[in-house]
Parts: structure tokens; C-alpha cells; sequence
């Protein structure tokens, strides 16, 4: 008895220290952009919202958070359609060298973000093409596509195709197959493909700031404020680019799952 | 609508492996066909030939009178209503019945007027907003009945679509199918595998073997009268007993077996006329004994059988029959239930020469 107890003790201590372990960071985070103070350490002085005041009304950042945005929206939706594409085809049509291709689709996966930001830049520069949020854009394509395909073409089951087939039979070209039978059956992995790409372009840090000049996403701009010292503002932007994460995710989770278990 | 099918000498070769073997076929408009056959028979390959999903190595199809061996299938008169039904998930019931009128550009108020139409035909029109996973096996077949019955096509392909269904259901809706068949008026070409649906539903039964038709009529003909002995023993049981022609004429042949002589109306031979010498292969339905009951018009008396078994089936008493004359296999029987055989005992083999068909003895697994 006396030994399931402290059994049962001890798993859930074991959990509390994993959670704190993972979360005390963005909880030290969340909490120091509330200081009533110039500096974001300990002790903790009082509640202000004073850095989120300052942080809205800072032009530069409230520019590079709408960047973000943009940036993180677009490429998605950019990666998820090339990646639909490429797993459609590839799920239902014989290729020549079709394993190799899957190879080569998922293969950015494997290579680390700086090489892929080297790799771009120079290219960019040989081709003579200016740094912007579009060669940002353009990088996180490259990153996302691969985690588009992979979870499309996983979802694509065999059992899809005599359904593809029943509306091609009731008269449905290829395109309206596609947009109204494929695309819909497969909005799950779709929806899941999209938000992930989201949240990986939202908080990208090394291809953004290799690729971008004048114009440049969130976490560039935290960066170069992390240059001047630490600083509650920091914090609270902090806390804000979170708080985006953490939305994205119920969304994620509530289309996702609200969308499985009616099915 | 409807339309008349004609195939002629199509054959399917899928490398070293030949699905469809020159086969030829006319169907009427209207009427209920279907393929029979065991699988691999080359039935489904034939199906999906009709429906534009494969074409054919060599022949020609044409459809009221077209060709359509090389036309795709959302361009064919035809709808194909498949195995697994593959309704679409994310459609309401009404969508899924107006999918093909919407890919032909009706407007939202008149296909909905129209899906509801054929959903009310199978009965579903309290579910038309449903999603198909609400539905149950039963519900789903009919709405993908409903889906492919609701763009007007002349001919309506079914694989094999009651056979996910419990046996219950399933003749319950092979009653439903023959019913909406006969209303809509629509030309059947249906995929089975099992004969008693076969019989319950079709007006005329292909009978596929190994890529070709081994078979084609009525279900009475082909039960009756076989043309071949694969045809003969897929349509249930079935005796089979070796023989040679010793005497033909026009009218009639003398038939010699171990089990006796006896003489059968020319017209008894399905596949080809009888020549003397040929050797042969005799084909008698078990409910054709008749044991030594005379009331039934003359019959043919081939020897004497020792009863080694015999149950009672509820219509019939089965019983093994084990013939008196050396060399020759046990035969089995259906006796009415009025019959009081035990076993031992020995019954006379009557037969009616009428009954009995000769087929050759070669070609078959007789």
C-alpha cells in the first residue's frame, strides 16, 4: 500500500519536473514582461503593462510582426499546394523513378537550416536576385515543402482511389477531382500540413535573417533589439510571438480533431 | 434510358496473363445481365472494359450502336457503381446523389430536386442530409445505387456490390435492385461470383471461365440445359457420368455408360450434335433422380444404387448414392421429402431422358 502510494508520488512528481523543466522558461518569460522595472531578472517589482505599450507602439516591430505574418501565410500556403501536387501525382500516377523523387522531396528535410540559407544566398546573389521577404519567403518554401509532402502523400490511402474513380465515372474532369473530392477528403492532413509550416515560418530564424535586407520577419527583429541587452520589451514580444504559437496550435487542434472525430 | 451493349472479340492480355480471351457479346436494351464467375474468371476486367477504365489489348465495344473502346468513362453512357460503393465522405447524402448532375452543370435548386428523387426511389429521402458515415452498409449501397441511377445513364455497371452485405440483407436487396431495375429500365451488367444470386436477379447470365464465356441464357437455360460442363458445375450440384455415343441419328442418340444404356433426344446435346463414337460426358441434377416414383412421365432406368447416407435438407432428403455397376463414382440425390429412403437400402436410378444433358468430355474439370 505504502509503496503504490509513494510509487504514485513519485510519477507525478516525475511529470511536474517534466512540464516545469519544459515550461518555467516561457513561464519566467511571460512573467518578466509584466516587470515594473527596467531590467527582467529577478526579484519580480510589480505588474505593469507598460513594455506591451511599448512594444505596440514600437513602428519597427509592429512592421516585422506584419512581415511575419505575411511571410509565414503565404509560404504555407505556397508549400501545401506544391506539396498536395506533388503527392497527388505521385500517390496516383506511375512516374518514372518515383522512389527516387519521394527521395528527393523529402530529402531538405535531412539538411540543416544554415546550409539551406548558404545555399539560397548564394544563389540568390549569382542570379542577381535582391534580398527581400520574398527570397525569405522562397527559403521557407524550401523547408516546409518537404513536411507538406510527407504528411500529404502518408494520408493518401489506396481506398481514395475508387472514390477519385466514382467522380471521374459521374463526369468530373481532373481539376474538379482534385478540388472537390481529393483536396476535401484530405483536408485533415491538409489543415495539419498548413499550420505546422505556419508555426516553423513564424519562429524561422537563420534563413530569414540570411536571406532578408531591409524589410525582415519577427524573430530578426527580436534579434537585433537582443543586441542592445536584455530588456522587458524583449519579453513581451516574446510572450506575444508564444501566445501566436499557442493559438495556432488550438486551431490546429480544433479543426484537426473536431474534423476526425466527426468522421 | 437505355441502350443496347455489343462486344465483340475483346481480349485483355496483362503481360504473360490473358484476362479476356476473344470474347463476344450482344446485350439488349433494358436488360439485366450478369457476369458469373469464379474470381480471376476475367468478369471484373470485363466490367471495367465496359466502364472505360481499362481498354481492351484488341476488339471493339460499342454501346448503342457507338464505339466506345477507346472513349473515358465520364464520356460513356454508362455509370459504374463500385464494390466498396466509394461514396464521397464529405458530401451530405443529396450531394452525393447530385455530384454527376452538378459535373453537368445543373443548377443547385434543380439537382437537389432531382437527388432527392432518387433518393426517395431507394428509400433514403429522410437522410438526404446525412453524411455516409452515418449510414449503414445497406444505406450506403443504396446510395450509391441512387448516385448512379441519377445522371440518366443507358447502362448501369455493378461489381460486385452486394458482396460486403450479410446474406439476409443481400437477398433482400437483390429483390430491391431487380425492382429498381424493372422501374427505371435501365440496361444491368452486374458482377458476382455467387449463382444464387445470379438466378434470383438476372434476365440472362454470362458464365465466365478463364477468360471466356463458357456460357450465355436465361437463368432456367443455363441450369437446365448447360453448354459446357464448367457451366454445368458452377451452377450447383451436379453429377457427372462418362459415356460414348454408340448410335446417333437426327432425333435422337443410344448412349452407352458403365452405368447402363440409354437414349437421349439429339437436342439434349447443349454444345454440339451427337456423332457416333464421341465420348461424352452426361450431366444429371441431383432433384432429377426420381426414384422409383412412375407418376411423372416415362423414365430411364440406369441400374440399381445402395443408399450410403442420406439428411434430411428441410425441401429434399440428400442422400449418396453408390451405383450397383463396378467402377463407378457415388452420386448424389435429392429425393422430395415424401421419399422414405434408409440407408442400405437399394433404390433404382430413374432418370427422364429429357433431363439429362450430354456435353463432350473433354474440356472441363469433370
Amino acid at each position: 500500500m505504502l509503496r503504490q502510494i509513494s510509487a504514485s508520488v513519485l510519477s507525478w512528481a516525475y511529470l511536474a519536473l517534466v512540464y516545469a523543466f519544459i515550461f518555467l522558461p516561457v513561464a519566467v518569460l511571460v512573467l518578466f514582461s509584466f516587470q515594473d522595472g527596467r531590467l527582467p531578472v529577478p526579484p519580480f517589482n510589480g505588474f505593469s503593462l507598460q513594455w506591451y505599450e511599448a512594444v505596440f507602439a514600437d513602428r519597427k516591430l509592429m512592421a516585422a510582426l506584419g512581415n511575419s505574418m505575411v511571410v509565414a501565410l503565404v509560404s504555407s500556403v505556397i508549400s501545401v499546394l506544391l506539396g498536395f501536387l506533388a503527392a497527388y501525382a505521385l500517390a496516383r500516377y506511375k512516374l518514372p523513378g518515383s522512389a527516387l523523387q519521394r527521395g528527393l522531396l523529402i530529402a531538405p528535410m535531412t539538411v540543416s537550416y544554415l546550409i539551406i540559407a548558404l545555399g539560397l544566398l548564394s544563389l540568390m546573389n549569382a542570379l542577381h536576385v535582391p534580398l527581400s521577404l520574398m527570397t525569405v519567403g522562397i527559403g521557407h518554401v524550401v523547408i516546409n515543402l518537404p513536411l507538406c509532402f510527407a504528411i500529404i502523400y502518408a494520408s493518401m490511402g489506396d481506398h481514395h482511389i475508387n472514390i477519385e474513380r466514382a467522380a471521374r465515372d459521374l463526369g468530373a474532369n481532373d481539376f474538379k477531382v482534385m478540388a472537390l473530392v481529393t483536396a476535401p477528403m484530405l483536408m485533415p492532413s491538409i489543415l495539419a500540413a498548413f499550420f505546422l509550416s505556419v508555426t516553423f515560418s513564424w519562429d524561422e530564424f537563420i534563413i530569414a535573417f540570411l536571406l532578408s535586407r531591409f524589410d525582415v520577419t519577427l524573430p530578426v527583429e527580436i534579434w537585433s533589439m537582443l543586441r542592445s541587452g536584455l530588456n522587458p520589451k524583449t519579453n513581451a514580444i516574446g510572450s506575444l510571438v508564444f501566445l501566436a504559437s499557442v493559438a495556432v496550435l488550438l486551431i490546429l487542434e480544433l479543426s484537426l480533431f473536431g474534423r476526425t472525430k466527426k468522421q | 434510358m437505355t441502350a443496347c451493349v455489343s462486344i465483340e472479340n475483346v481480349s485483355k492480355i496483362f503481360g504473360a496473363f490473358t484476362a479476356l480471351d476473344n470474347v463476344s457479346l450482344d446485350i439488349r436494351a433494358g436488360e439485366f445481365i450478369v457476369l458469373l464467375g469464379p474470381s480471376g474468371c476475367g468478369k471484373t476486367t470485363l466490367l471495367s472494359i465496359l466502364g472505360g477504365f481499362q481498354s481492351p489489348s484488341s476488339g471493339r465495344v460499342s454501346i448503342a450502336g457507338k464505339d466506345m473502346t477507346y472513349v473515358a468513362p465520364a464520356k460513356r453512357p454508362t455509370t459504374t457503381m463500385f464494390q466498396d460503393y466509394a461514396l464521397f465522405p464529405h458530401m451530405r447524402l443529396v450531394d452525393n446523389v447530385g455530384f454527376g448532375l452538378r459535373m453537368r452543370g445543373l443548377a443547385r435548386a434543380a439537382r437537389d430536386e432531382k437527388a432527392l428523387g432518387f433518393l426517395d426511389l431507394v428509400g433514403l429521402k429522410a437522410s438526404a442530409h446525412k453524411r455516409p458515415h452515418e449510414l449503414s452498409g445497406g444505406q450506403r449501397q443504396r446510395v450509391a445505387l441512387a448516385r448512379a441511377l441519377a445522371v440518366d445513364p443507358d447502362v448501369l455497371l455493378l461489381d460486385e456490390p452486394l458482396g460486403a452485405l450479410d446474406l439476409k440483407l443481400r437477398r433482400q436487396m437483390q429483390d430491391e435492385l431487380k425492382a429498381i431495375q424493372k422501374r427505371v429500365g435501365t440496361t444491368f451488367v452486374h458482377v458476382t461470383h455467387d449463382q444464387e444470386e445470379a438466378m434470383a436477379i438476372a434476365d440472362r447470365i454470362v458464365v465466365m471461365n478463364q477468360g471466356r464465356i463458357e456460357d450465355f441464357g436465361p437463368p432456367s437455360e443455363i441450369y437446365m440445359r448447360p453448354r459446357s460442363l464448367f457451366s454445368a458445375g458452377f451452377m450447383g450440384e451436379v453429377n457427372f457420368v462418362s459415356g460414348r455415343v454408340a448410335a446417333a441419328d437426327a432425333s435422337s442418340a443410344h448412349v452407352e455408360t458403365p452405368l447402363g444404356s440409354l437414349a437421349l433426344p439429339a437436342k439434349n446435346f447443349t454444345a454440339s450434335a451427337p456423332k457416333a463414337g464421341d465420348r461424352i460426358t452426361l450431366t444429371i441434377r441431383p432433384e432429377h433422380f426420381r426414384a422409383d416414383d412412375k407418376a411423372e412421365g416415362p423414365t430411364v432406368v440406369l441400374g440399381e444404387a445402395r443408399v450410403a447416407g442420406s439428411a434430411f435438407f428441410g425441401t429434399h432428403y440428400r442422400c449418396h448414392l453408390q451405383p450397383s455397376a463396378p467402377d463407378t463414382r457415388a452420386l448424389v440425390a435429392h429425393l422430395p421429402q415424401s421419399a422414405s429412403v434408409r440407408e442400405g437400402e437399394i433404390v433404382p436410378l430413374a432418370v427422364r431422358a429429357a433431363d439429362v444433358v450430354a456435353l463432350p468430355a473433354t474440356g472441363g474439370h469433370a
